[in-house]
């Protein structure tokens, strides 16, 4: 089994994760650029975050033969504090990198005005360098949060097969769905969603445009979850093709969208027709 | 192969063609080139040279800077500090070619402070002329440490001296007091130190 964790927060993670993730199948990921717990108060100290995503987060992923590309945002929460906004004019530099697959994570935290600009600015830079977008759904107020986060996608312009809308649950997935944005869900030990709850939200929607990760971060979180879920989706009657569809091949066809996804030598098994996986591509 | 046969081999790429020559006429235009080169000329190995064609496209784009030292200077470490690592990679492997005397050597005392092994291997090129004797002692220890092939390290031989054979010799006993190995290439230069 190959698997692609689209959302991964590895700068949180020891080298013992990545051992067993790769153990696990994992030969890919996308490490999105976040809130790190801890409040930042400069720019530096976001410009030191992104060059270690751009830096020495690929070379620990790399020792465990894992390819890691990233995404890179002012993040909804951090958006709201004065003494973080000048990051924005920091952004461009780092939307030109090989492993910035996407913007993100974007979106709404407490719904402010100042997370309408951020956003809004951010779904135009995603335009401007033809990047997909990853979208963050809040924690509070999840259902307005997402109505409001589409609207927000549909006036921006941007071509909804280029959006992810993220931490999907059961009552946020029938309005994403309809939008054409493609739905990420984050499986979670407690939180979120679980393996069953997903395998059953698969039956239902069915498996285009969805895409499934772990979200694993400085929370208490579990890298294995997109394995776990592969195994109850296998145990709920979904065929091989189906598990490396979820889990492979629909990450790598949304992120493939950028044309900077690099899997060099991952698994030789077929790749999704058309997408732009390989070296040089542009 | 050398960094002329480099560059000789992606003489025909169009894109670095046109790249080099908008830089050459407007400097500032290598921030975006030589962001996104690595997409344009593809990553491949340019047979054993021990160069990938992005990195050698980076480098030509950085000799087509036509600046004076002082801008040239600032341009080259502004590419440096914004680079991802492939492209402080290639700015450190450029920098021999570069009008830029010994003044870069802040940018190799960077890349030696990373656990990275990649840009520890760059940093110890033929420009790692301008570390000083304890830093640049350091440094080879380093790759000791680190794994990292001695072969990487230009002018070895000539610039080994009685004080890396103390340092090497002891690194080798700490390893062997704790059981474990070191490197060939390490034991093979503390022996030929040791006999001169």
């Amino acid at each position: 089994m190959r698997i692609f964790d689209p959302h991964i927060h590895m700068t949180s993670r020891t080298t013992d994760d990545y051992e067993r993730m790769a153990a696990a199948g994992v030969r890919a990921l996308v490490e999105p650029a976040f809130w790190l717990g801890q409040p930042r108060t400069s720019v530096g100290s976001f410009v030191d975050y992104f060059d270690a995503l751009v830096g020495w987060e690929p070379f620990r992923a790399s020792q465990f033969g894992i390819r890691h590309h990233c995404t890179i945002a002012l993040n909804p929460k951090e958006a709201n504090d004065p003494r973080c906004r000048d990051v924005l004019a920091e952004l461009p530099r780092y939307l030109l990198k090989d492993g910035v697959v996407a913007v993100g994570e974007i979106g709404y935290d407490s719904m402010t005005p100042a997370e309408d600009e951020v956003f809004a600015h951010q779904l135009a830079l995603a335009v401007e360098y033809e990047l997909p977008a990853l979208v963050h759904t809040p924690h509070r107020d999840k259902a307005r949060g997402t109505q409001r986060t589409l609207d927000m996608v549909r006036e921006s312009g941007i071509d909804p097969g280029r959006v992810v809308v993220d931490h999907l649950n059961e009552v946020t997935v029938g309005d994403v769905l309809g939008s054409g944005c493609w739905m990420g869900f984050s499986i979670y030990p407690d939180t979120k969603m679980s393996p069953d709850r997903m395998v059953a939200i698969l039956k239902q929607h069915g498996l285009d445009r969805m895409l499934v990760n772990s979200a694993a971060d400085w929370g208490r979180s579990d890298p294995l979850l997109t394995l776990r879920t592969a195994e109850a989706m296998l145990a709920a009657g979904f065929s091989d093709d189906d598990v490396d569809r979820v889990l492979w091949r629909n990450p790598v066809e949304f992120y493939g969208q950028s044309k900077r996804l690099d899997l060099g030598d991952a698994p030789a098994e077929p790749l999704f027709a058309g997408n732009s996986i390989l070296r040089g591509g542009s | 192969m050398m960094i002329n046969d480099v560059r000789a081999a992606l003489a025909d790429d169009a894109w670095l063609a046109t790249a080099a020559a908008e830089v050459a006429s407007r400097p500032a235009a290598i921030a975006r080139a030589f962001a996104v080169a690595a997409r344009q000329v593809g990553r491949d190995p340019l047979g054993d040279s021990g160069w990938t064609r992005d990195e050698a496209a980076r480098v030509v784009l950085l000799e087509s800077l036509r600046l004076p030292r002082s801008d040239l200077l600032a341009q080259v470490r502004q590419l440096y500090h914004n680079g991802d690592a492939a492209e402080r990679r290639a700015v450190l492997r450029a920098l021999p070619g570069l009008d830029v005397a010994g003044e870069c050597v802040d940018l190799l005392a960077d890349a030696l402070r990373t656990n990275d092994t990649r840009l520890v291997a760059a940093a110890l090129g033929p420009y790692a002329r301008h570390l000083d004797a304890a830093a640049w002692r350091q440094a080879v220890l380093k790759c000791v440490f680190m794994g990292i092939p001695l072969s990487v390290v230009d002018g070895l031989a000539d610039r080994a001296d009685d004080e890396l054979a103390v340092m090497l010799d002891g690194l080798a006993r700490e390893r062997w007091a704790a059981h474990r190995s070191m490197p060939e290439d390490a034991l093979a230069l503390l022996d030929r130190l040791s006999v001169r």
